[in-house]
């Protein structure tokens, strides 16, 4: 499953569950209670409240342990395990790429600053859908470590507002497959 | 119980203060319907549907980022001073001090971008204020942050008279929080929650107001001193702090509207407790600190600060859920609440503040943002809070007091065909953008590519639903406002 399309559905459920929790609440409202059913309606609302708490804290502690048990970005002040380094520049409104033809399943180290303002190199999939990006920043050099699973045409796009001519800062790059065909 | 009046006596407004409430509440419906004009603008240049240059386009940008970020202000605080007035003495003088002076920043931004052509986007970004490639010049940069300065001055004044006035009543800050009470002791049960939510927004948005005036003088500096070179990413945490702060205050500030009035029409008391003051003490807490989250992409931020942003994120995500959501659930179950104008707006604005906080939190995930961020699902969820959200928070305030002049709670066919196009159309807009943003469309964009046009054209046709219901909302607001209250004493004129 494309894992943009995985947070979408978990996004739904996520709203979908708030929402749920809304129209119960607005459907009960017509139905009135006395001050002991009050009593006891609000005593059951602090049990479960304590409950959803646990939950909360449960799936909050599961998913930081599993996203950031192998941090998802690599170290900016070690040596990459990268066959490639590629060292790209942004400039007002262009992209300065010091290799632009890979091979799937090559580690590429790709660094990544900027000679004015700040930029943001995403690299979109032949898909039309981003698969990494990281931030093209003045004075820094932001490695970012990618290693392409499918051949074809991936586009280089701006995602950092850096000017009027913004949505055009685009380039190419083009990745083959082992054998070299594209 | 006073708290279940309706209408309660030490809630009128003197002559006085009425004029200033109106001109801070009429102003910013009027400047909303504008910037809400301005975002249907840049939706259907988009969708290829208007001519508009991409140079008038990141200008109109720019103005609608920073116009929509300062009239949230300036409504939700109108909404915290409305409230806490009551409990605090409040000067006039500084709450009117605020208002001249957002007029004055605002006409600055306004002359900086469509005269000086100034298009850097509301959150100004060093160095691109004074590197614009010949479109603006280095005055218009300096005039726009001049707008803002001026802007947070007199937020600051405000927030000041406000500190004085908690300090004055209740001996200092941490008290007026109810720090006293988070591990014993018994709890004021008549303690106002209005207070305490002032306590951490005035706490809060000080520390973020004064981050963004270091830096917006630095900023001054380097451009009229360019030898003066500043580090971007010190430049791009100190604005994110500031502006994160100042955006998520209005949330702050506008729930004080839904403690305060929607029990009064549940009939219902919606009473202070230990889990509420937990809440509001770690949302104090996490507010400050949570901003590096919209610097995850920033791979030369300090590891700690990039883990600290997830997991504040996720964690800023309890008190919403859990105590404000979950107490007004509780407060509306089965208590055969008036469905009035201010009680639907108000359990409208939770559910939006609720239901918007779960793709904000998900795109906390550092994971998660490598594939978001800057796309168009971050102005999906922030637009989703602040329509749905904050937006109804003033709008419950302000069908209440226009209710209050009528002696009538606001209920007519016009309202209800109002808040149905309001809600129709938002939540639409909002889940077009946040589709849009899982299909990696990318945020900020004057032209789209073919492929991203039909989210557009949606989005287009969402918005302008949406604007419909809100030009019912203002109309009826405004003739509200400028009635003259029915039932004022001529001895003593307020209402």
């Amino acid at each position: 499953m494309i894992f943009q399309n995985a947070i979408w559905t978990i996004t739904l459920v996520g709203m979908g569950l708030v929402t749920l929790g809304f129209v119960y609440a607005i459907s009960q409202t017509g139905k009135p209670t006395d001050s002991a059913q009050a009593e006891r309606s609000y005593r059951a609302s602090n049990v479960l409240r304590r409950w959803l708490f646990l939950a909360l804290l449960l799936v909050g502690f599961g998913v930081s342990y599993a996203s950031l048990r192998h941090f998802p970005i690599p170290a900016q002040h070690a040596p990459l395990q990268a066959s490639q380094v590629v060292d790209v520049v942004g400039h007002q409104w262009t992209w300065d790429i010091s290799e632009t033809r890979f091979k799937v399943g090559v580690p590429i180290e790709f660094r990544v600053t900027s000679d004015d303002v700040n930029h943001g190199f995403a690299i979109y999939a032949p898909d039309g859908r981003i698969v990494i990006q990281t931030q093209a920043m003045p004075g820094f050099t932001n490695k970012l470590l990618y290693t392409f699973r499918t051949p074809g045409t991936y586009k280089i796009m701006c995602l950092e507002y850096c000017g009027v001519a913004h949505h055009g800062m685009t380039a190419e790059l083009n990745v083959v497959a082992d054998g070299g065909k594209s | 119980m006073s708290a279940l009046t309706l209408y309660p006596d030490n809630e009128r407004l003197s002559r006085n203060e009425r004029i200033v409430f109106n001109l801070y509440m009429i102003s910013a419906v009027l400047l909303f319907l504008l910037m809400m004009l301005l975002g249907l603008t840049m939706r259907m240049t988009q969708a290829t549907w208007t001519g508009v240059s991409v140079t008038l386009f990141y200008q109109m940008m720019t103005m609608h980022g920073a116009g929509m970020v300062g009239t949230m202000s300036l409504a939700s605080t109108a909404v915290m001073w409305f409230f806490l007035r009551k409990y605090v003495t409040l000067h006039l003088w500084a709450f009117l001090a605020n208002y001249i002076l957002f007029l004055l920043g605002a006409l600055c931004i306004i002359y900086s971008v469509f005269v000086g052509g100034f298009a850097s986007a509301w959150t100004f970004l060093y160095p691109l204020p004074v590197h614009s490639m010949g479109l603006w010049s280095t005055n218009a940069a300096a005039l726009f942050m001049v707008g803002y300065l001026l802007i947070g001055v007199g937020m600051l004044l405000y927030y000041l008279d406000a500190a004085a006035a908690i300090i004055r009543r209740f001996g200092n800050l941490g008290r007026g929080l109810g720090l006293q009470w988070l591990f014993r002791g018994e709890i004021d049960p008549n303690h106002p929650k209005a207070v305490v939510a002032s306590t951490m927004v005035i706490i809060a948005n000080s520390l973020g107001i004064l981050a963004g005036a270091v830096v917006l003088v630095m900023c001054l500096i380097n451009a009229y001193d360019p030898a003066v070179t500043l580090n971007a990413l010190v430049v791009k945490n100190l604005i994110y702090w500031f502006g994160h702060m100042l955006i998520n205050a209005t949330i702050y500030m506008g729930v004080i509207a839904v403690y305060e009035l929607l029990p009064r029409y549940t009939g219902k008391p919606y009473g202070i407790s230990r889990p509420f003051l937990w809440s509001w003490a770690v949302s104090t807490l996490f507010v400050i600190i949570v901003f590096p989250h919209h610097l995850l992409m920033d791979y030369a931020e300090p590891r700690w600060m990039l883990v600290m942003g997830q997991l504040v994120s996720y964690g800023a995500g309890f008190p919403v859920f859990l105590v404000t959501a979950y107490g007004v659930l509780t407060n509306i179950h089965r208590s055969g609440v008036r469905w009035k104008m201010p009680s639907m707006l108000a359990v409208l604005a939770l559910f939006g503040w609720a239901a918007g906080i779960v793709p904000a939190i998900i795109d906390g995930t550092i994971s998660v943002n490598k594939v978001m961020h800057n796309t168009q699902w971050v102005p999906g969820h922030f637009h989703f809070y602040l329509l749905l959200g904050v937006l109804p928070m003033i709008l419950t305030l302000l069908y209440h007091v226009v209710g209050s002049r009528a002696r009538a709670p606001a209920n007519s066919r016009t309202d209800r065909l109002g808040l149905f196009l309001y809600v129709v159309g938002g939540i639409c807009f909002c889940m077009v953008f946040l589709y849009a943003g899982h299909m990696s469309v990318a945020r900020r964009f004057a032209v789209h590519l073919p492929e991203w046009v039909p989210y557009d054209q949606a989005g287009s046709i969402a918005a302008m639903v949406l604007i419909l219901g809100m030009l019912l909302f203002a109309i009826r607001i405004i003739v509200g406002l400028l009635k003259a209250p029915t039932d004022v004493d001529p001895a003593h004129p307020a209402g």
